[in-house]
């Protein structure tokens, strides 16, 4: 899989350069995404991990223009298909929203509208972009609705939200998203709601359709195993920073950044039973005051002098990919090394 | 949605019913004085007690009373009109109010039949007929009213949750501070002195009611300061609770979906916050109404209009136990009435109900 990134298909479909959003309040100003650059390809799934309130939403909103852009600060670029999205218009926007780039959620029972039938509203979707009639547009709802797995679509659309399932509202909202074949397809949590055994088939449908229309897919979450099940490039975001970005296996089997190691080391294995589980001490920093230097020092085990008041370049440090961390490449070759001795010898 | 609204219907029938006995309960037996002591005169001696509790129906046990009631009530009293008064005949006197008892009442008396709801004890005429004269003036006060504060509330609480934080929305908010504060006899007079003293539309403007088939821009005109007045304090409220019940929904994650499928904002928030906001306003709406058939008493007062209100109030102060029975009775009508009909609407607006 990490050959895909290796040789990536085509010109990045989204660029992100620098993005900066901030969100003025009484109390401070929080930064929710402070200086993020990624780039997504056709045919690639990108995973965003991080603990909640870590930006992965509030970037791909940002990027869909579905935040209050009165109520905040934005900088930086956001190239889809050679336009800055940061500077186009609302109606321009609209245009593209759902069209292009599609997004879907985290909670489905929330999602769908309870008052309206499924099919009025993907129905509804369908007729906003394309100038097309009621019988065509449901048509094109049948369709998609079967490609994703939901049974007797036919007669399916004209249920409402209420009289589905949680995996089948994931379903019709995949659905949605997929009705004007977008080139990119953004899944925020989709699984965080669901049965686990639902939630494989919900990955496994959004890998199914990756391959077959040919999109790119943004994957945020919260789960280092769902990103480990689907994704070809992970970056690992902190305080609305990214830590860590590259490919999966080089991220997994080679992780460069200290918060890296703490999120790898608590997840648990079920291969590996009386592994010691390790949390991250601390919590999460406010974004109103993000500490100086890494925001990641307080927490960090391995922090040196440059770390409280210099912040470290996102770079390349000869890990393999780029990572926002002071320690040596050497360093950190070795850290993570007794780190896993450590914690493999008390499965031992 | 056919088989919920059978269901509501019968729930509907059952309400009624059970109102009615409370009914009885509450004004026949749980009032500790005797009616018929206020009706014999200054003064009373205890044969004409007896006679006008006679007369009045109040010699029979409570369960007799109650079926006689219920009987009327269903089946009409035009058999019963030679038991008491003729309508027309006065009374100025103690004794010839007794005289008239023996005398009966010429058959086909105005004011008998269905639904029978007795004579008045206090005016001596039919319920029922005093009933159908002052309903039509008190709904076309509430059906005006109700126009105008759904209209203006739901515009007003629209626009403040949408301009949330600016001058438009404290302005909006200033008006339904005023509007809920207040109150009804000082706003009307206030109305009343500003347009017929102050301001030179005494003539068009003006107190009492003019029935609508005789003169409908007489019925239009005495009746838009009673509206308005009416309306602005539930229009105060529908613009808060509209406001609030908006930002709610506009919070909500499928809202999220309704823009990321890239649809205008104005369809956002028309066809996907406002309907989902405008439910519970249905509901208060059915009760907020229902409620007024009996309850704009101070309205009617201030403007003259004799309407259910004002009739309540008065056989209340005069004990005039079938009057106010018969108040309840088309009180607890209309609200049944209107809940059913918010039942099926919310129904039709939210399906979810429909299927639980």
């Amino acid at each position: 899989m990490s050959q895909v990134h290796a040789s990536p298909r085509g010109e990045p479909l989204l660029e992100v350069r620098d993005l900066r959003v901030h969100f003025p309040t009484p109390d401070g100003v929080v930064k929710a995404v402070d200086g993020l650059s990624f780039s997504v390809r056709r045919g690639e799934t990108f995973g965003i991990v991080g603990e909640s309130g870590s930006g992965k939403s509030v970037t791909c909103l940002t990027a869909l223009g579905l935040i209050n852009r009165k109520s905040a600060l934005v900088e930086g670029e956001v190239f889809f298909k050679g336009r800055d999205l940061l500077k186009l218009s609302n109606e321009e926007l609209q245009k593209i929203r759902g069209k292009e780039l599609a997004m879907i959620f985290q909670d489905p029972f929330a999602c769908l509208h309870p008052m309206y039938r499924v099919g009025d509203q993907l129905v509804e979707a369908v007729q906003i972009h394309d100038d097309m009639s009621r019988k065509a547009a449901r048509e094109r709802v049948v369709e998609l609705l079967a490609a994703v797995g939901i049974p007797r679509p036919r007669e399916r659309v004209r249920d409402y939200p209420h009289q589905y399932s949680g995996g089948m509202r994931q379903r019709a909202m995949i659905a949605m998203a997929l009705l004007h074949n977008p080139d990119i397809l953004i899944a925020d949590e989709p699984t965080t709601a669901l049965d686990v055994t639902v939630q494989a088939q919900i990955l496994e449908l959004i890998e199914r359709i990756k391959e077959e229309f040919q999109i790119g897919v943004i994957l945020i979450t919260h789960d280092l195993a769902v990103i480990a099940d689907v994704a070809q490039t992970v970056m690992v975001m902190y305080a609305g920073r990214s830590m860590e970005l590259g490919a999966r296996d080089a991220v997994f089997d080679k992780p460069l950044h200290p918060y890296t190691w703490g999120l790898l080391e608590s997840i648990p294995r079920v291969a590996s039973k009386g592994e010691l589980l390790v949390p991250i001490e601390g919590a999460p920093p406010s974004l109103i005051n993000v500490p100086p230097g890494c925001p990641f020092h307080p927490r960090c085990p391995h922090r040196f002098s440059p770390c409280d008041d210099q912040r470290p370049d996102f770079k390349d440090r000869g890990g393999g990919h780029p990572e926002a961390c002071h320690l040596s490449a050497e360093d950190k070759r070795r850290l993570w090394s007794e780190r896993e001795a450590r914690r493999t010898k008390v499965a031992v | 949605m056919g088989r919920y609204v059978i269901r509501r219907l019968l729930w509907t029938v059952l309400v009624v019913l059970v109102v009615t006995l409370l009914t009885f309960v509450v004004f026949y037996v749980m009032p500790p004085g005797n009616p018929s002591v206020r009706f014999a005169g200054k003064q009373p001696t205890p044969e004409l007690i007896a006679q006008v509790e006679k007369q009045l129906g109040l010699d029979r046990s409570l369960p007799e009373q109650y079926a006689h009631f219920l009987r009327r009530l269903f089946l009409g009293d035009g058999t019963e009109c030679p038991l008491v008064y003729r309508p027309l005949c006065s009374i100025e006197s103690v004794e010839n109010f007794v005289v008239l008892d023996t005398g009966g009442c010429a058959t086909g008396v105005s004011g008998c039949g269905w639904p029978g709801l007795g004579m008045s004890f206090d005016s001596r005429t039919a319920v029922r007929q005093e009933l159908i004269e002052r309903t039509p003036r008190t709904l076309s006060l509430i059906f005006g009213a109700a126009v105008i504060w759904l209209v203006v509330g739901v515009s007003i609480g629209v626009i403040s949750a949408l301009k949330r934080r600016t001058i438009w929305d404290r302005l909006a908010m200033g008006f339904a501070l005023f509007g809920i504060s207040a109150p009804v006899f000082w706003l009307g007079l206030v109305a009343l002195w500003i347009f017929t003293v102050k301001l030179p539309f005494s003539d068009s403007l003006g107190t009492g009611y003019v029935e609508f088939g005789n003169d409908p821009v007489g019925w239009f005109t005495h009746l838009i300061l009673p509206w308005t007045v009416l309306a602005l304090l539930y229009a105060a409220f529908y613009a808060r609770m509209t406001r609030g019940n908006l930002i709610d929904t506009m919070g909500e994650d499928y809202i999220r979906t309704a823009r990321a499928k890239g649809l205008p904002e104005r369809r956002v928030i028309f066809k996907h916050g406002l309907r989902a906001s405008l439910t519970p306003i249905v509901t208060m709406f059915g009760l907020d109404v229902a409620l007024l058939v009996g309850g704009a008493v101070i309205t009617e007062t201030v403007f003259n209009i004799q309407g259910l209100g004002n009739y309540a109030v008065q056989s209340a102060v005069s004990a005039d136990l079938p009057a106010m029975t018969g108040v309840v009775v088309i009180v607890a009508f209309a609200v049944a009435f209107m809940n059913l009909v918010v039942d099926i609407v919310y129904a039709y607006l939210d399906p979810r109900v429909r299927y639980s």
